[in-house]
């Protein structure tokens, strides 16, 4: 039994934001995450981030990732890697070190910083050796420096499928399609550009029909594709095969929402932002007291924004424990809140913008129930 | 053995002890520490197992220890997800068959 004032889970972009933040106030923080390496997915994102200067616009996100690694030395944030958080119980955080040593974590405050997972697609041959998630391409080729293939199809033209496919070109993986199934490509146009650019087809309103494996089954030789009509039916004569020995899957993702789930943290559903998100107010303070959620586990976006919540949750946090003013703390807050409206803005970001409106809105309603 | 050497914004990947592990029966490099599937991908495998229901190889989706898409029997276990396990030398890697099955 070890007990802290915040207790920290994730050490990605909203986890690190989070621990900085309460470590600028010294305030006893603990920071776990179940990877080898802190910096959560920052370290395979080779492109640089937009936005201002506050949200390290032109900067790589593998860069960022080095940032807040250093500052976390440098403010002495303790991080414990290999540890999974395994459960909130009333006696405390479970938690499980290098697979072996259980710890249980008292905490005063708790910030859950869990992120997201990719969302497969199902389709005949979706499980046969090649047909992965966008961001396992990304991993293996980026951080593991192997290829998942000769030739990429990528199914799903948001800034992942684009973001992705751009990156396996710059490893000298040809890629030899991206297929979305609406009318036009999901991404940023500066993405969809530099794929454009190098003459990657990208089909739009087709989708996969299936995937073909080699004689033994052991890989894939190609995909069928076929253009879809306005209700995403396929229609029959469209069909088109082609050869590709990987099919990426880049088809949006879910929030990691199991281990607050599980304790009865009240749930919403939200299409846009990746299905069920915990409840959650101003403060980002759960339905269960003192349980904070920050980045991809509150809505699937971006890192940036992940950011930016971790820090709101960080002062919330610090706020709740009564270790700064409550004028200092509504003017930080003030703040972050002020940056997220400028990352949730434009035609991509107003839907997420009034998602994120549209939770704390419900959360009021429990509240006042 | 292939692995991404040349690239335009990543610095040369640092030197590396090389280990070798068997992969089912077989003698296999490896760079210390990489995860098991980085390797096999290096060498071209592209299956991790045999699927429960349909008895057909199967292989890692996430790749960051979530899926479980990536399983196979190390040093005598199952189960083990070679996306976020790391290479030792003389590791003993085989293709799972289904769940798996446990030492006694």
């Amino acid at each position: 039994m070890r007990e802290v004032d915040i207790l920290v889970i994730g050490a990605g972009p909203a986890g690190l934001s989070a621990a900085l933040e309460a470590a600028k106030h010294d305030i006893q923080v603990l920071v776990v995450d179940e990877n080898e390496q802190a910096g959560g997915q920052l370290f395979k994102q080779l492109h640089k981030f937009f936005g201002s200067e506050r949200h390290d616009a032109g900067v790589r996100g593998f860069d960022i990732g080095h940032k807040l690694l250093k500052a976390a030395e440098e403010q002495g944030v303790e991080i414990l890697l290999n540890t999974v958080a395994y459960g909130i119980f009333p006696e405390g955080v479970g938690l499980c070190v290098n697979g072996k040593e259980g710890v249980i974590v008292k905490a005063r405050k708790i910030i859950v910083a869990t992120g997201a997972s990719e969302n497969p697609l199902a389709f005949p041959g979706w499980t046969l050796p090649g047909v992965v998630g966008a961001g396992a391409i990304q991993t293996m080729v980026n951080v593991h420096r192997v290829p998942v293939g000769r030739k990429i199809l990528m199914i799903g033209s948001g800034n992942v499928g684009l973001i992705v496919s751009y990156q396996a070109m710059q490893a000298g993986i040809e890629v030899v399609g991206i297929v979305e199934a609406a009318p036009k490509v999901g991404g940023y146009a500066v993405h969809a550009a530099k794929v454009c650019r190098e003459g990657v087809p990208v089909y739009v309103s087709h989708t996969v029909l299936k995937a073909i494996p080699n004689e033994d089954e052991s890989g894939i030789t190609g995909a069928v594709i076929v253009q879809v009509d306005g209700k995403f039916q396929p229609i029959p004569g469209t069909e088109k095969f082609i050869e590709c020995d990987c099919i990426g899957i880049a088809v949006g993702l879910s929030p990691s929402i199991e281990l607050v789930a599980i304790p009865g943290v009240e749930m919403t559903y939200l299409g846009n932002m990746g299905g069920y998100i915990p409840l959650h107010d101003r403060n980002l303070m759960t339905t269960m007291d003192g349980v904070y959620i920050a980045g991809d586990v509150s809505g699937t976006e971006e890192a940036s924004t992940a950011l930016e919540e971790g820090r709101l949750a960080g002062i919330a946090a610090v706020a709740a424990l009564g270790r700064i003013s409550e004028k200092e703390a509504e003017r930080e807050k003030a703040a972050a809140w002020e940056s997220l409206r400028q990352l949730r803005s434009g035609p991509f970001g107003e839907g997420r913008y009034n998602a994120k409106e549209e939770i704390i809105k419900r959360m009021e309603v429990r509240n006042n129930a | 053995m292939e692995r991404i050497v040349k690239h335009p914004i990543l610095d040369q990947q640092p030197e590396c002890k090389m280990v070798t592990i068997t992969v089912d029966g077989k003698p296999m490099e490896a760079r210390e520490g990489e995860p098991i599937l980085a390797a096999l991908l290096a060498n071209g495998v592209m299956a991790q197992n045999i699927t429960r229901k349909n008895h057909k190889p199967g292989g890692y989706f996430c790749g960051i220890g979530r899926c479980t898409g990536c399983v196979m029997t190390v040093n005598g276990d199952p189960n083990v997800r070679t996306c976020v396990t790391p290479v030792e030398a003389g590791m003993v890697v085989e293709t799972q068959d289904g769940l798996g099955k446990w030492r006694l």
